[in-house]
């Protein structure tokens, strides 16, 4: 059976091209999709589960490590994880988390030397018994803290806009944050609020040892936390104080709950 | 971003007391001269007197500067003008004269008290101390002065070169020229001919990108020339996401504009409205004249500005084009960035530059 492979890549002449370049290198290699934005490479990666996903940095409606993130999360339990490689013409942030955490990746324009060691590296880890998982989450989870540029200042108070009125949640009396679409959910023991900014443009500016990132769409408290509980799927289900319902950790980040 | 304002370099105040020190010694030696007794005694009366005036002039204009900064009447660097240091001068002689003459009582031993009821030797003292005062503090704030306009025209100079390599750096941003390349690449193998013009198109852009920096105005004709070229290289790149109108009147070619003006609006346009939309959408470039102004439009219909996001604020294209508008026209030229407001939605740029007859 042929490897198959996703290319998410958003300008059609350079996914053309690609796709011609993965020909003469791996002959073998089946191309099942080619898509032109993150959404549709999260849908089409989970739907036909390639062995190998080549995502592009900056891509329309997710950028390539937001999909890869998305993929990884709601891959099914079990099945092995495919390989990532991310794409990118120039990327200043990413390309040091790239090289930081040993992922691989590809420039734009794409050498053929180096398609070639990277087909070969490709084929190496393919080719082993036990696709090394726990280390390719640890990859994964630095990349997506690296790749952005540290934030300016700690946000304090929350100000969420109702209407004409606007109300300051303090940033400890917050339990967690979820993404809600274009909104963020400011859920705190009481009340909740919607403010109009992203979770990745959120999670800079939330001190780190405090809030804990469990989720592409969750950030929690950690103080909020009563208990965690793995399932056997890898996923771990959070109990909080102060809030009736439970929330779900991915198994990105699971391993931040492991005992003492 | 602003360059960093250098502080007005002081002379430090040792060093002017020396200087004083020295003129003193000149003064001493010039009355040894003309009344001929012990040196020793002028110089010690001269450097009492001379270094007293000067630490009440000094101590004078000091408090007169920061009194007048306090107000808010005094740009740094300046100085509090002439009556207010005539003023400060002359009192401060009359106080160094007193002063500097008791101390020099107490050096030399002597008691010229007597000496000073002779008002004659009084206002001898008083004029050349006056005189000589004057002469110093004019040299001392002369040179002050100097220095400090050489700084801001040190500052100035840093600042004009910074935002020149800002603006070549946001002309030649790698994730743009990089695709491009890696585009053309792709076009190679596939349509020869076409990617020769792209090329030629992207050589062009490069080299109005680097005479952009140097050149003062280019006509607007070239100006869309330029967009033209890039924005086929883009839509090239992001294939039929990006749609392109180009609305230039055959009356407005000739008008001078800063040479890509508008180069940055457009990329704003496609980076932060059209190319995050899965459906792209369109860019319209367009110059009107309305009545003795030139007015450019930059308009997408992508996802807009946003409310009460940063982005506008922030994006760095529109903090240039400002910029560049301020240093060239004052405030005869204007530019805003606000979201469209009919149905198709996406942001407006425009800009209004004076009719050039």
């Amino acid at each position: 059976m042929s490897v198959t492979a996703l290319l998410a890549e958003d300008e059609p002449l350079i996914a053309q091209a690609l796709a011609a370049d993965l020909a003469r290198a791996w002959p073998g290699l089946a191309i099942v999709a080619t898509v032109g934005d993150g959404l549709q490479a999260v849908a089409q990666a989970l739907a036909l589960r390639p062995r190998l996903c080549f995502l592009d940095i900056r891509m329309p409606g997710l950028d390539g490590l937001s999909a890869a993130q998305a993929i990884v999360e709601d891959w099914p339990a079990g099945a092995p994880l495919p390989l990532l490689v991310f794409v990118t013409a120039y990327d200043q942030y990413a390309l040091a988390a790239f090289e930081r955490e040993a992922a691989d990746y590809l420039l734009k324009p794409v050498d053929p030397a180096r398609l070639a060691a990277c087909v070969t590296r490709l084929q190496r880890l393919l080719a082993q018994q036990a696709p090394p998982l726990q280390q390719a989450l640890d990859q994964l989870r630095g990349l997506l803290a690296g790749a952005q540029p540290a934030a300016a200042e700690r946000l304090e108070v929350i100000q969420a806009a109702v209407g004409s009125t606007v109300h300051l949640v303090p940033i400890d009396e917050v339990i967690y944050f979820e993404a809600a679409d274009k909104y963020v959910r400011v859920v705190t023991a009481g009340k909740e609020h919607l403010i109009r900014l992203s979770l990745r443009e959120l999670l800079p500016q939330l001190d780190a040892q405090r809030f804990w990132q469990v989720h592409r769409g969750l950030i929690v408290q950690a103080r909020c936390i009563t208990s965690a509980q793995r399932d056997e799927s890898g996923k771990v289900v959070l109990s909080l104080r102060g809030r009736p319902e439970k929330l779900t950790a991915s198994r990105l980040y699971a391993q931040l709950f492991r005992g003492m | 971003m602003h360059a960093p304002t250098v502080p007005p370099p002081r002379q430090p105040v040792l060093r002017r007391f020396a200087s004083t020190a020295a003129v003193c010694l000149g003064v001493a030696l010039l009355l040894t001269v003309i009344n001929p007794g012990r040196f020793g005694f002028q110089l010690a009366y001269s450097l009492a007197i001379g270094l007293a005036c000067h630490a009440f002039i000094e101590a004078g204009m000091q408090a007169l500067v920061r009194w007048q900064r306090g107000r808010g009447a005094l740009a740094a660097g300046d100085w509090p003008g002439l009556p207010l240091t005539a003023a400060c001068v002359v009192v401060g002689a009359v106080g160094g004269v007193v002063v500097g003459t008791l101390v020099g009582d107490a050096i030399t031993g002597l008691d010229t008290a007597p000496t000073w009821r002779n008002s004659r030797a009084w206002a001898a003292a008083f004029a050349v101390s006056l005189v000589v005062s004057a002469l110093a503090t004019s040299w001392f704030y002369a040179r002050e002065r100097l220095a400090t306009m050489q700084a801001q025209a040190q500052t100035a100079r840093r600042a004009a070169s910074e935002a020149q390599l800002r603006l070549l750096e946001s002309q030649l941003e790698p994730h743009m020229l990089f695709n491009t390349l890696a585009t053309l690449r792709a076009l190679i193998g596939i349509d020869p001919p076409r990617a020769q013009a792209m090329l030629d198109r992207l050589i062009a852009y490069l080299r109005a990108t680097l005479a952009a920096s140097r050149a003062a105005s280019h006509t607007l004709a070239t100006e869309f020339a330029r967009l033209d070229d890039y924005l086929a290289l883009m839509a090239l790149r992001m294939g039929p996401r990006l749609q392109v109108r180009l609305d230039l009147p055959e009356a407005l070619r000739e008008q001078p504009v800063p040479p890509l003006l508008l180069q940055p609006l457009v990329e704003n346009a496609i980076r932060h409205g059209l190319e995050p939309q899965i459906d792209g959408g369109r860019i319209e470039v367009s110059a009107t004249r309305v009545h003795d102004t030139l007015v450019l439009r930059v308009r997408d219909t992508g996802l807009g500005l946003g409310d009460g996001a940063p982005l506008g604020s922030t994006r760095f294209g529109s903090a240039q084009v400002r910029e560049r508008l301020a240093a060239l026209h004052g405030g005869d030229a204007r530019f805003t960035l606000e979201d469209a407001t009919d149905t198709e939605g996406g942001a407006l740029a425009t800009v209004t530059l004076p009719w050039q007859p």
